[in-house]
């Protein structure tokens, strides 16, 4: 069983949902990304998200447009990215790692050997936004073989007819952009996803994240509930710019102040009391 | 899902046949290898009801009759074709002609794709419009048709393009449009186009994104390439009726290339007319400053499609430089990808110093301001007329005027305005 896989099974067991805190690689610097990274397990991450920094990230808001801006400038690389991991994984083996970011540094290193140097580091699937079920083929076929999930987005605007094809080539879980919008712009009601997740679950049996506007453990829990998982990204990458001086340098309780936050997020999380799991199959 | 190959373009049929450059894209929006839809899954479905929408005008006698009065009674299509006589004289060699777009309503070819995609916005009962501007040229051609229209338009343009391209930015504020700088990344057009795509992202269902050139995801490649043919099925024309036949060699300057695919098109299954695409090199492919993405990049994905692009050995788009702001996007339309790889269109580079002093001459022999875009096409021509028999003929596409570049010119001459 996968990482992803045996994770959700054991929160499921456990009758919660997940949190799936977010991080910029190498931001604002390789050592501060790296000690965060490492904190965030203890601090109640499930899963951890990271984001390969990229110069045109299109999905994104200011926020995470900066995270990348301040990696890329202190040097960050896709190699660096991969070494983070394979650093974090010498210390944690059970906590899934996916990767989320654009096509172009993947296909810079080359689609092939890039998921099995993925794979080979530690990662467990790759969310990359820019590859749309319809040129999935690009990637599809070297995840696999190197037993990368790839984990869909499912965005409001894909109606039922897309759906179906979508979550086809959909795997771990997927990821549910709750607004039409980049990131950290807005925040879905919890009417919106009460309409939206059943609608997508009568087509899959894959766990659900719920991303893109999940700021406050308030919202984390409104998102377990609704769903199985809480995606929280800009809010958290708002806490650690905040903290930065003027030369985008960290201070010494940046890690920690990240940490807090990951650890107030997941107690929302923790306290959600989601449903007593078996009524969706989820 | 679409016929690709009834995307073949209007005009001139002699491309029709088995074995026509013309037909494509392929069904997944690829010409080659490139092309496609890489956006993300919010905007997929907007993408794809684009290109229903543009399938159903195209089949539709009302809509290409709609667009054809637009292009004559307010553009002023078509177009003249211009026998460049004393410039012609001033090299010695091939006769050179000019295809004037620099001549329709707003100054360059833009207007062309703009007015077809305006009216297929509202034909998708599309309430507002977006759009990214490197030069302006663009901007101004989409703030002028959403005038004519009464439709809201917001157009994103690069913080540096902004301070570089004042006149314009006047102008679009003029129209009515509201221009909004973009100071994410660099500053400048490919920064403009992230912006543009974000604000699509939030307002997907009743914005319409109007693109200016054969880039993005499909269908805009096809569809900008399909709305600028008019230049070259115009051109096609024109040549016959001067000389009688077709002209040896088609030249014209890409950024984007939309004004090179409208001219270059038509003439794809002529193997006898050479078609020359000509780059900008801004200060030489050497110094890395440049926005040569054939000769200086190679294939990647951005903005929607896979295409040559200038990025680092990590994927990192690197930016573009040219004198022209019209030319400096660090990618170029797919189909010219493809072309290139194929070598139907040879692709070459002229650099900023050879433009300014192709704009220059063309000014005084022939009483024509041209854009700095084209002058690189020029500059290029420089290079080939002299040493071409005088019988063979060459078309230039002079796809705008350079009344917006005085300033910038003046700066290069050292020259106090």
């Amino acid at each position: 069983m996968s990482r992803i896989a045996a994770r959700f099974a054991a929160l499921r067991a456990a009758g919660r949902g997940a949190l799936i805190p977010f991080l910029e690689a190498g931001d604002p610097d390789a050592a501060t990304a790296l000690a965060l990274l490492r904190g965030m397990p203890a601090a109640g991450a499930d899963l951890i998200e990271i984001g390969c920094p990229f110069s045109d990230p299109m999905a994104d808001g200011p926020t995470i447009q900066h995270a990348g801006q301040r990696a890329l400038k202190a040097g960050a690389r896709m190699s660096h990215t991969l070494e983070m991991v394979r650093a974090f994984r010498a210390d944690d083996d059970a906590t899934p790692i996916i990767l989320m970011g654009y096509l172009n540094p993947i296909l810079a290193w080359g689609p092939e050997r890039f998921c099995a140097d993925a794979a080979a580091a530690g990662v467990d699937g790759l969310i990359v936004v820019d590859l749309p079920p319809e040129e999935g083929d690009l990637l599809a076929p070297f995840a696999a073989a190197s037993g990368l999930d790839v984990i869909r987005l499912i965005a409001p605007t894909t109606d039922e007819h897309r759906l179906p094809g979508v979550l086809r080539g959909s795997s771990g879980f997927v990821y549910y952009v709750s607004i039409t919008g980049v990131t950290g712009t807005r925040t879905a009601s919890a009417d919106e996803l009460a309409r939206a997740i059943p609608r997508i679950r009568r087509f899959t049996d894959l766990p659900v994240a719920i991303g893109f506007g999940v700021r406050s453990p308030a919202q984390a829990a409104g998102a377990v509930r609704a769903a199985d998982a809480a995606v929280v990204a800009s809010a958290l990458i708002d806490t650690l710019a905040k903290t930065l001086d003027s030369e985008g340098r960290p201070a010494p309780d940046s890690v920690a102040r990240v940490l807090e936050q990951v650890t107030a997020l997941a107690q929302g999380v923790r306290n959600a009391r989601v449903r007593s799991g078996g009524e969706n199959g989820a | 899902m679409t016929d690709p190959v009834s995307a073949a373009p209007r005009g001139d049929a002699s491309g029709s046949g088995a074995n026509t450059l013309r037909n494509g894209p392929d069904a997944r929006g690829r010409f080659g290898d490139y092309g496609g839809r890489f956006v993300a899954e919010t905007l997929m479905p907007a993408v794809l009801e684009v290109e229903r929408a543009y399938e159903a005008a195209k089949a539709d006698p009302a809509f290409q009759a709609e667009l054809d009065r637009y292009l004559k009674d307010y553009v002023g299509r078509p177009s003249p074709l211009w026998f460049a006589e004393r410039l012609t004289a001033h090299f010695g060699g091939a006769r050179i002609y000019l295809k004037r777009e620099e001549l329709n309503h707003t100054g360059a070819h833009k207007i062309n794709a703009c007015m077809g995609q305006i009216l297929l916005a509202r034909r998708m009962g599309k309430t507002r419009i977006i759009a990214e501007t490197g030069a302006g040229q663009h901007g101004v051609a989409t703030a002028t048709v959403c005038a004519l229209f009464g439709l809201p338009c917001t157009v994103y343009m690069g913080s540096t393009d902004v301070e570089r391209q004042k006149p314009n930015v006047f102008r679009m504020k003029l129209l009515g449009a509201e221009v909004k700088p973009v100071t994410a990344g660099t500053g400048t057009l490919k920064d403009a186009m992230n912006e543009a795509l974000r604000d699509w992202v939030a307002n997907v269902r009743d914005t319409y994104y109007l693109i200016g050139t054969v880039a993005g995801p499909h269908p805009y490649p096809m569809m900008v390439r399909d709305f600028q043919c008019v230049i070259g099925d115009e051109a096609k024309v024109q040549m016959r009726e001067a000389t009688g036949r077709l002209p040896d060699v088609a030249v014209a300057a890409i950024g984007g290339g939309s004004n090179a695919m409208g001219l270059f098109h038509p003439f794809l299954d002529d193997s006898s007319v050479k078609l020359i695409g000509v780059e900008a090199a801004g200060r030489g492919i050497e110094t890395g400053e440049h926005a040569a993405s054939l000769a200086g990049g190679r294939p990647g994905v951005l903005h929607g499609e896979r295409t040559y692009l200038l990025q680092d050995d990590d994927g990192q788009i690197k930016d573009a430089y040219s004198i022209s702001a019209g030319l400096d996007y660090p990618g170029i339309g797919p189909e010219h990808s493809w072309l290139h790889d194929i070598g139907r269109v040879e692709y070459v580079s002229t650099t900023d110093r050879e433009a300014l002093d192709a704009f220059q001459l063309l000014t005084r022999t022939e009483g024509i301001i041209p854009a700095l875009e084209p002058s690189h096409a020029l500059a290029h021509v420089a290079k080939i007329a002299p040493a071409m028999n005088k019988d063979s003929t060459i078309v230039v596409g002079l796809s705008g005027r350079g009344d917006k570049d005085i300033f910038s010119v003046a700066k290069y001459l050292g020259v106090e305005l």
